[in-house]
């Protein structure tokens, strides 16, 4: 039995009179990879930062494992109007957990971005960086803090197929450099789910439609029998 | 028609004679504006940057008394002052009244609501879009607030020479608290309505004209500010001295 990272009961975000999410119960496990998908405003992106602790559940409750380090790419990362090595030490400096000082985070911040193959550009101002380059240095932040869990939200959806398949190989090498590393991300990219999930959670109007290992997913007749509603997303027939 | 061109041409002659007189006007002008601009906006930076970012009960009646004084008259402001600082009033003991200190107090006050209310919204606003990003990071609310008011300093800037332009083109605040001594606590506005009302039409234009041209000059120069900003941001190298901005 893998240990729990987070375990999310019976969770429910209300925001007035929207719903967005309705009772959902989820254990995110050391070394999986968990898809969200589901259709625009099914409370995927709440889901993922109330797994992250960003936003406090209206109803229900979060736990997390003692000392559970965990790290988040957004989709578009904000980057401060200072240079990349600057953004990335801050980046670093400002964890609790390292507690580095800010020459060790200088340095850290380096080897952050030699990783991800941007130590050209660590002078350039990082509102300067194209699209990939800021997700790849977000990525190498987030990774460089050395997290259990790290959640993503939609990482590669404002960026060309290019960048996507850089940012997606570099998500995959470090999932793959640290196999006790939980991920938890959002996506509208199935060739992605199948490619980096290993279970996948269909989210229909805030509530847990659908939780199968990805192999289950992606068949057909297992799907259908579990979640038609997810099985017609994954077809594109949606109602 | 003939006596304004005339009282034109001797307000450029003042100007371009370098007139002692003018000139002590001028420079107790910039220096008492200036210095009510700076302390205002230490505080009032650090205030909206705070209020921008932190979430507090009574935090809305807060931003609405604060957003209800950006309509602040001058003259409020400056008898408001002038019974803190009378002889009978809370802060009397000073002997601030009708002083270079007194101007200055009674323009910071008047500012410090501006430069808050602005400063507020811009970090906020940056907060809105970003906040979480850097919670995700680690940052509290006070980090939180210091970076983004530090991403935004180019608004901010503009927000001081905001503040500024309206320092030194008030006149009933300085008035009242400064009362308008002659080679003391006499400032550009308060010569103007004075030389304006004692006909001495020349010497009134000559200060209303550097008044513009101060207020020219402030922007022109947050312009090359800005210019400078952004074509460093474009720039692969970065000095360090454009790279601070």
């Amino acid at each position: 039995m893998k240990q729990a990272w987070v375990d999310l009961q019976q969770v429910s975000v209300h925001w007035g009179a929207v719903h967005a999410l309705e009772k959902v119960s989820l254990i995110l496990s050391a070394g999986e990879r968990v898809a969200l998908i589901g259709s625009n405003g099914s409370g995927k992106s709440t889901l993922l930062r109330v797994a992250h602790g960003l936003i406090a559940p209206t109803q229900g409750r979060v736990e997390y494992a003692a000392c559970l380090r965990q790290a988040m790419l957004f989709q578009r990362p904000h980057l401060l109007r200072m240079s990349a090595l600057n953004n990335m030490a801050l980046g670093l400096w400002l964890d609790r957990q390292q507690r580095l000082t800010w020459a060790q985070a200088l340095k850290a911040a380096w080897v952050a971005l030699a990783r991800v193959g941007l130590e050209d550009v660590a002078h350039h101002n990082g509102r300067t960086l194209s699209g990939g380059q800021l997700q790849r240095l977000a990525l190498a932040r987030a990774w460089a803090r050395q997290p259990q869990l790290l959640v993503l939200d939609e990482p590669t959806a404002s960026l060309d197929p290019y960048a996507k398949r850089e940012v997606e190989a570099l998500i995959h090498s470090f999932s793959q450099s640290r196999p006790d590393v939980g991920l938890l991300f959002a996506s509208h990219n199935l060739g992605q789910v199948k490619r980096l999930a290993s279970r996948v959670v269909y989210l229909e109007q805030g509530r847990v439609d659908a939780d199968l290992p990805v192999a289950e997913f992606f068949d057909s007749d297992r799907l259908r029998a579990v979640s038609p509603k997810a099985q017609s997303f994954v077809q594109g027939e949606l109602p | 028609m003939t006596s304004f061109s005339d009282s034109l041409q001797a307000a450029f002659s003042l100007i371009l004679a370098f007139d002692p007189a003018l000139w002590a006007v001028v420079m107790r002008s910039l220096s008492v504006s200036a210095t009510a601009c700076v302390l205002a906006c230490l505080l009032g930076y650090a205030l909206g940057a705070f209020l921008g970012v932190h979430r507090f009960r009574g935090r809305g009646v807060v931003i609405g008394v604060l957003n209800t004084m950006l309509a602040l008259p001058s003259v409020v402001v400056g008898l408001g002052v002038y019974m803190l600082l009378s002889r009978s009033g809370p802060m009397g003991f000073l002997g601030w009244l009708f002083s270079f200190k007194a101007m200055v107090l009674a323009q910071s006050v008047l500012l410090l609501p501006l430069v808050t209310a602005l400063t507020r919204q811009i970090v906020q606003d940056a907060e809105n879009m970003h906040g979480e990003q850097w919670t995700s990071l680690g940052a509290g609310s006070c980090v939180r607030a210091a970076l983004l008011a530090w991403d935004e300093r180019l608004a901010l800037l503009t927000v001081g020479v905001t503040a500024f332009g309206r320092a030194i083109a008030e006149v009933g605040a300085v008035m009242i608290v400064g009362g308008n001594i002659d080679g003391f606590t006499r400032v550009m506005t308060t010569a103007i309505a004075l030389e304006t009302s004692k006909g001495d039409l020349p010497l009134a234009l000559g200060l209303g004209g550097v008044l513009l041209a101060v207020v020219g000059f402030m922007h022109a120069l947050l312009a090359a500010l800005r210019w400078a900003a952004l074509r460093c941001q474009t720039s692969l190298a970065q000095p360090l001295t454009v790279r601070l901005l």
